[in-house]
């Protein structure tokens, strides 16, 4: 029992959070990518600066003395040293800048018309997904509810406070827009695999375009505080391949709109 | 009922380019109504606004503007 318990601790999936994780969860969006190659980016000058500013101040430290070195220098003024030092930062700060805003300006950048729309709107406290793309009236829709599945019902290997009761299934390798909303108070649709942060505003709708590479599971939660149950209001993403979606679809319609 | 159905939905509109969608929603649901009006409730030609408001907007707002039209209490110039 301990091995089968071991072992399965040991499988997590990797869309989603784990245990003492300290990196991004792996990219399944180009957008993910660029946040993460954004990150690394960053990364760079902070270990430099790090670095730079540590050495001048143990060196100042070592080498102060109050006998042998009982007098500090004193520079009230140095040309070379003053222009270095704005020029310097200002570099650093331009090199971080520019992929910075590369990134921003991409992110809400629609380049195609998406292939599929697909509305997230949030309740107190799950969330109903609209498809409605397939509609021939206002009235049918495939509309559903995502709950998270509470911890005595989970079964071995689903996640607690992640697992939902009904997935939002989307075609992988497609354009997708994600109108998000909310009903009642502010929630937020966030999936960090998909570099997806969304606040749902009643009221407002937010579309977000992502393109998911590959097929799988990714999970998130909600981002804004919505009240007593905003821990419990996940959210699960499940891609899969093109012909499996439509398939899918059309078997979830025939029985909403009882053609044969 | 066809096995593969087709991908296809409201096509990304220059007049609406920001990530708030809202207006974009609420002026495809004037453009249909407008559009049956103009040219009367059979024809097909309005079926494409129809297709663009409901894969934008809410069931729930499609809802409560269907119900302000027939009260007659719609915000909306129609």
């Amino acid at each position: 029992m301990i091995v089968l318990k071991w072992l399965f601790l040991k499988i997590s999936p990797c869309d989603a959070a784990e245990p003492w994780q300290l990196g991004s969860q792996d990219a399944a969006t180009p957008i993910m990518q660029g946040i993460i190659d954004l990150h690394h980016d960053i990364f760079f000058f902070l270990i430099l600066i790090l670095v730079f500013v540590l050495w001048i101040l143990v060196r100042a430290l070592w080498h102060f003395h109050y006998k042998e070195n009982a007098i500090p220098q004193r520079i009230v003024h140095g040309t070379t040293i003053e222009i270095l030092r704005t020029i310097f930062p200002s570099l650093i700060s331009m090199f971080i800048a520019i992929p910075s805003f590369a990134l921003l300006y991409s992110m809400d950048e629609v380049v195609v018309d998406p292939a599929i729309t697909i509305k997230a709107i949030g309740h107190q406290w799950y969330r109903t997904y609209e498809y409605s793309d397939y509609n021939s009236s206002d009235e049918q829709s495939l509309t559903f509810d995502s709950y998270m599945i509470p911890e005595e019902d989970l079964e071995l290997g689903q996640s607690r406070l992640l697992e939902v009761d009904n997935r939002v299934v989307v075609p992988a390798k497609t354009h997708l827009r994600i109108i998000v909303t909310s009903a009642d108070v502010p929630h937020s649709w966030a999936v960090p695999s998909s570099g997806v942060k969304c606040d749902a505003v009643p009221g407002r709708l937010n579309q977000i375009s992502i393109l998911v590479q590959r097929e799988g599971v990714y999970y998130g939660q909600c981002s804004e505080i919505c009240g007593t149950n905003h821990a419990f209001t996940s959210i699960v993403v499940e891609a899969v391949p093109r012909k499996d979606y439509g398939s899918r679809v059309s078997n979830q319609l025939i029985p909403q709109t009882g053609e044969a | 009922m066809e096995d593969e159905i087709e991908l296809k939905t409201a096509p990304a509109d220059f007049r609406f380019p920001t990530t708030n969608q809202t207006r974009h929603c609420f002026t495809r649901y004037i453009e249909f109504h407008r559009c049956t009006i103009a040219k009367g409730e059979e024809s097909n030609d309005c079926e494409r606004f129809a297709k663009y408001y409901r894969a934008l907007c809410p069931g729930e707002w499609v809802e409560k503007w269907n119900e302000q039209r027939e009260n007659g209490t719609f915000p909306g110039p129609l």
